[in-house]
Order: structure tokens, then C-alpha cells, then sequence
């Protein structure tokens, strides 16, 4: 379970950054993002997918949250 | 030599890494690369960060000069302990020419070595007890320090010494911030770690330390100059240009850099980061605790110079964005000038560079405005994130080595035969013996600033001067060369 920050590009992309790992990806899909529910399945840029636990509405960016590798 | 094709750059790479054991070539081959500028991300083509080979010549650095060098050290008005053995903290007193305001040894300390200088008994009994002396020794005979680190050398984590223990009651009795900084020499696999543990130190002990506390008047125009660290007065050279457009630097991490500016940093505007690889790591912290935003930026070299005063703009209002473009026309007749004189000295010239966190991508266009081309670049000690950001600054099929070995170094060159190398002073003597000329891209050669519109023609002196020195033609002996033969027989005669 990685700590994985979140921030937005200046492009408005989202990106997701790995400390430990050097991984810094943008986010090409996320699985629920609406105003009540966020989270679920991403898919990072080089196709890697992560899951993040459902949150009740978006969180404020950046954070940092656990991601689970799938 | 015209330049190389994407071919002819891999069987070069194929060729140098021959005399390797198979072992240890499919190891180094992970880490050169010809660049390929359609790449989105590096890590297709190198890999980066990971440990040395042993057995190899390497120039890179431990953790913990990465923190005591690099980050902490030019805080000058801190004292900084380097704790454990003498020779760590003698050999680099005052190498990287960080330059600061301040008399020395009353209210500033940049250059002087304070160490707890340690013996065998220290070892076998723990160096708590002799620490916890030297803060008081410290205290007593430089109160005009503002705050102490303790900066740890392998032996503390070998012996399991308990600094933070003694920082906590020392900063109790005297009042003062001491921070305990866990950078032994042998963590990671270079000093790369090194500054991000101290990034965490400063994050841990330092940064929160004026939260809540509204008694600083702010502007909307506030930023910090992150990751300068004032080698031969660039931070200088890069603040005289955001404060003419109209913004106010707070704080310079870590360059003459002060700690009450470090913890007043978390009230500006915005962070401006020159050297990511050193201090993102406090960006992004004061990102998501304090939603700071951070830019990266670029002072070497009137393009990027320009290009960096507009993203730094368009940050702010109009008049701030007004303030931008009246310092780059400011300054156009000046750079233009510097342009005119040396481009024709230096055009076309093929440049190497093999040097630490920032400067293989950042000085790229420094040398572009001179009619120069960088033909192979690498890090020391970078991330995949700091390839990730070269592969577009630098040309197709040019060379990308990370923490290349002096072996590969040497062959490289001997082979793309540059008119000039930057690099570190390891490589400094081997290169200038070799007839090639060469500048010290760490410490600029005891030269500079070289940020900055002033340091840009500072920069392109300096390179002529280098390149065009007479003395590369006299490198051969006198009768080894062709011509000479026949001429020295007819002077005798
Ligand atoms: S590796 Fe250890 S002993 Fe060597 S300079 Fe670094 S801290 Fe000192």
C-alpha cells in the first residue's frame, strides 16, 4: 500500500506521485469521480491501475492517500 | 566529427561496455542510453538510482553530503555539527563556495567545521555525552547562532547513538532549535537520499515552527527561491530578477539563506524551485499542508531565463506579468550584446556534461544560446523524474549515461572527441590531460554567478575563455608533432 500524493498539473491533469518509488504518472481515468462518491480503479499514464477506497465526495488537492496496486 | 547517428550512438555504447564482465554489462547497459525525444517517459529507455556497481569508478556522493553539503550547510546562521570523525566534514569545509552575507564566526558560520571529531572511545562508549558538551561548548562561544544540526556520519547509526534524545533536552535548556538529522553516510545509494532526509528534517523540526502565528506581514507578491544554493552568488543574480518585476523574495533555501526565513516560508505565495532533485520534496510537502503551489524554473540562459519570468508571471496579476516583460527587455541589449560577442567564437562547438541533480538538463540552453550543442548529458545522482524531464531538452541520438563510470567517461569522449566537458573536479585533470577543455560545473570553476542575465555573461566568458585558450594547442610535445620535425632541424641549423 503505497503513499501516494496527489496533485494537479498545471495542464489540470491529475498527477499521482510515488516517493519511495520515482513514480510520477498522470491519471487517465478514474473509476467514480462525482460530487458523492470518489475513487475506486485508476489507470496511470504508463498503464499501471492502483485502487483508492471510496471517499463520499472528491478530496481536496493535493493529499496524499494509500493506493493498493492491482 | 558531424553528429552521430542513432546507430552509430549504440554501437558506441555496445562497444564501451565490451571489456565489462557479462554481469556487470547487462548491469551498466540498464544505464546508457541514446536519447529518443519522442519518449514520454525515461524509465523506457534508462534506468537510474540504483546502486553503483562495485568494483567501479564512480563520482557520486554519500547521504551524508547530500545533507550537510547541500542542504543544510549554507543555512548560515545555524551552526552545523558534523558528528562522528573529523575527516567527513574537514575534506568538504567550504568546497561548494556557497556564498553568504555575515562576519564569520560572530553571526554567520558557512565556512567554518564544527565536529565532534570523534576517538575509539567514543565508539565503544556512545558520543551522546560528548555531544551534548559540544552544544554547550557551542553555545558559550558562538551565542549568536540561531539554531544547531546535528548531522550524523556512518558511525552514529552504526553505534545506535540517540541524538534525538540529546537535541530534545539541549533545545529545552538553551531555547534554541536543534535538529537531529539522520543522514549516515551509508543510507541509500547516494547523496540523492541525503537530501531528501534533510527536506525531512527541515519539514519535521523547522517549517511548522511559526504556524499560527500571523505577526509577519505578507504581500500577495511573496515567493521563495527553493533550491539555490548560491554557488558563486547565482541566488544573488536570480533575486535581483524576481524582485525588479515586482515580487518579494521572502526566503533563499538554502543559499544565504537564513532559518527565520525558512520558517517564514510557509506564508509566500508561491515556491519557485531551481533544483528539484534536492528540494522537492518540501514543495510538495508545503504543497498538500500549506496548498503553496511550486514551479520548477530555469535561470541559465537568456531563452529559458525569459521563459521562466513568464511562467513565474502568469502566476500573478497583470502587473507582475508587465514587471516580466520590462526586465526582459531590461536586459535585452545587455544579453544580446554578450551573444554577438562570443557566439561566433563558440558556434557549432559540441559540449559533454556529466554533473549532478539539476544542471545535465538545466544548462542545455545556456550553452544553445551560444550556437553550442550538448551532445551527451547525465546525472550523477538522478531520479527517472529527472530523465523523464531531459529527453526533451536534449537532440535525438545523443547520449544519455547515468552515474557513468570513469572508464565509460573516458571512452565516450575519446570517441565523440567534444570541444568541451562539464563536469566535477574527479574528471577535471584526467580531461585536461587528455587536451580537451574543460569547466567544473559544480563550484563553476571558482567562477560565477552564472543564474541570471549578469550571470549569463559571466557564463559565456568563461566558456570562451576555457575554449579558446591558447594553451590547448601546446598540449602535444613539441616533437611529437607533425610538422615540427623538419622545422626544429632547420632553426638549429
Ligand atoms: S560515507 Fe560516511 S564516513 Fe564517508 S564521508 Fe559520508 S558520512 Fe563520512
Amino acid at each position: 500500500m503505497p503513499s501516494v500524493m496527489l496533485r494537479k498539473r498545471e495542464d489540470g491533469k491529475l498527477l499521482f506521485y510515488v516517493a519511495k518509488k520515482d513514480l510520477e504518472e498522470t491519471i487517465e481515468s478514474i473509476e467514480f469521480d462525482r460530487p458523492d462518491k470518489w475513487g475506486g480503479e485508476v489507470v496511470l499514464g504508463d498503464g499501471s491501475r492502483y485502487y483508492f477506497d471510496l471517499l463520499d465526495a472528491p478530496p481536496k488537492i493535493p493529499i496524499t492517500l494509500q493506493a493498493k496496486r492491482l | 566529427m558531424a553528429a552521430m547517428t542513432k546507430e552509430e550512438t549504440e554501437a558506441l555504447i555496445q562497444e564501451v561496455l565490451e571489456v565489462y564482465p557479462e554481469k556487470a554489462k547487462k548491469d551498466r547497459a540498464k544505464h546508457l542510453a541514446v536519447n529518443d525525444q519522442s519518449l514520454e517517459k525515461s524509465n523506457k529507455c534508462i534506468t537510474s538510482n540504483r546502486k553503483s556497481l562495485p568494483g567501479v569508478m564512480t563520482i557520486r556522493g554519500c547521504a551524508y553530503a547530500g545533507s550537510k553539503g547541500v542542504v543544510w550547510g549554507p543555512i548560515k546562521d545555524m551552526i552545523h555539527i558534523s558528528h562522528g570523525p573529523v575527516g567527513c566534514g574537514q575534506y568538504s569545509r567550504a568546497g561548494r563556495r556557497n556564498y553568504y552575507v555575515g562576519t564569520t564566526g560572530v553571526n554567520t558560520f558557512g565556512t567554518m567545521n564544527f565536529t565532534s571529531d570523534f576517538q575509539e572511545k567514543d565508539i565503544v562508549f556512545g558520543g551522546d555525552k560528548k555531544l551534548a558538551k559540544l552544544i554547550d561548548e557551542i553555545e558559550a562561544l558562538f551565542p549568536l547562532n540561531k539554531g544547531i544540526s546535528i548531522q550524523s556520519e556512518c558511525p552514529i547509526g552504526l553505534i545506535g547513538d540517540d541524538i534525538e534524545a540529546v537535541s530534545k533536552v539541549k533545545t529545552k535548556e538553551h531555547g534554541k532549535t536543534i535538529v537531529p538529522v539522520r543522514c549516515e553516510g551509508f543510507r541509500g545509494v547516494s547523496q540523492s537520499l541525503g537530501h531528501h532526509i534533510a527536506n525531512d528534517a527541515i519539514r519535521d523540526w523547522v517549517l511548522d515552527k511559526r504556524d499560527g502565528d500571523d505577526s509577519f506581514p505578507t504581500t500577495p507578491y511573496d515567493v521563495a527561491v527553493i533550491g539555490d544554493y548560491n554557488i558563486g552568488g547565482d541566488a544573488w543574480a536570480s533575486r535581483t530578477l524576481l524582485e525588479e518585476m515586482g515580487l518579494r523574495v521572502v526566503a533563499q533555501w538554502s543559499g544565504d539563506g537564513t532559518i527565520a526565513e525558512i520558517e517564514k516560508t510557509p506564508k509566500v505565495k508561491l515556491n519557485l524551485i531551481h533544483c528539484y532533485r534536492s528540494m522537492n520534496y518540501i514543495a510538495r510537502h508545503m504543497e498538500e499542508k500549506y496548498s503553496i503551489p511550486w514551479i520548477e524554473y530555469n535561470f541559465f540562459g537568456p531563452t529559458k531565463i525569459a521563459e521562466s519570468l513568464r511562467r513565474i508571471a502568469a502566476h500573478f496579476d497583470d502587473t507582475i506579468k508587465e514587471g516580466a516583460e520590462r526586465v526582459i527587455e531590461r536586459y535585452q541589449a545587455e544579453y544580446e550584446a554578450v551573444i554577438a560577442k562570443y557566439k561566433p567564437r563558440l558556434q557549432g562547438k559540441k559540449v559533454m556534461l556529466y554533473v549532478g541533480g539539476l544542471r545535465p538538463r538545466h544548462v542545455i540552453g545556456a550553452y544553445e544560446d551560444l550556437g553550442m550543442e550538448v551532445v551527451g548529458t547525465g546525472y550523477e545522482f538522478g531520479h527517472n523524474d529527472d530523465y523523464d524531464r531531459t529527453i526533451k531538452e536534449m537532440g535525438n541520438a545523443t547520449l544519455l549515461y547515468d552515474d557513468v563510470t570513469g572508464y565509460e567517461f573516458e571512452e565516450f569522449v575519446k570517441k565523440i572527441q567534444p570541444d568541451l566537458i562539464g563536469s566535477g573536479i574527479k574528471e577535471k585533470y584526467i580531461f585536461q590531460k587528455m587536451g580537451i577543455p574543460f569547466r567544473q560545473m559544480h563550484s563553476w570553476d571558482y567562477s560565477g554567478p552564472y543564474h541570471g542575465y549578469d550571470g549569463f555573461a559571466i557564463f559565456a566568458r568563461d566558456m570562451d575563455m576555457t575554449l579558446n585558450n591558447p594553451c590547448w594547442k601546446n598540449i602535444k610535445a613539441p616533437w611529437k608533432t607533425e610538422a615540427a620535425g623538419s622545422e626544429a632541424v632547420k632553426a638549429v641549423a
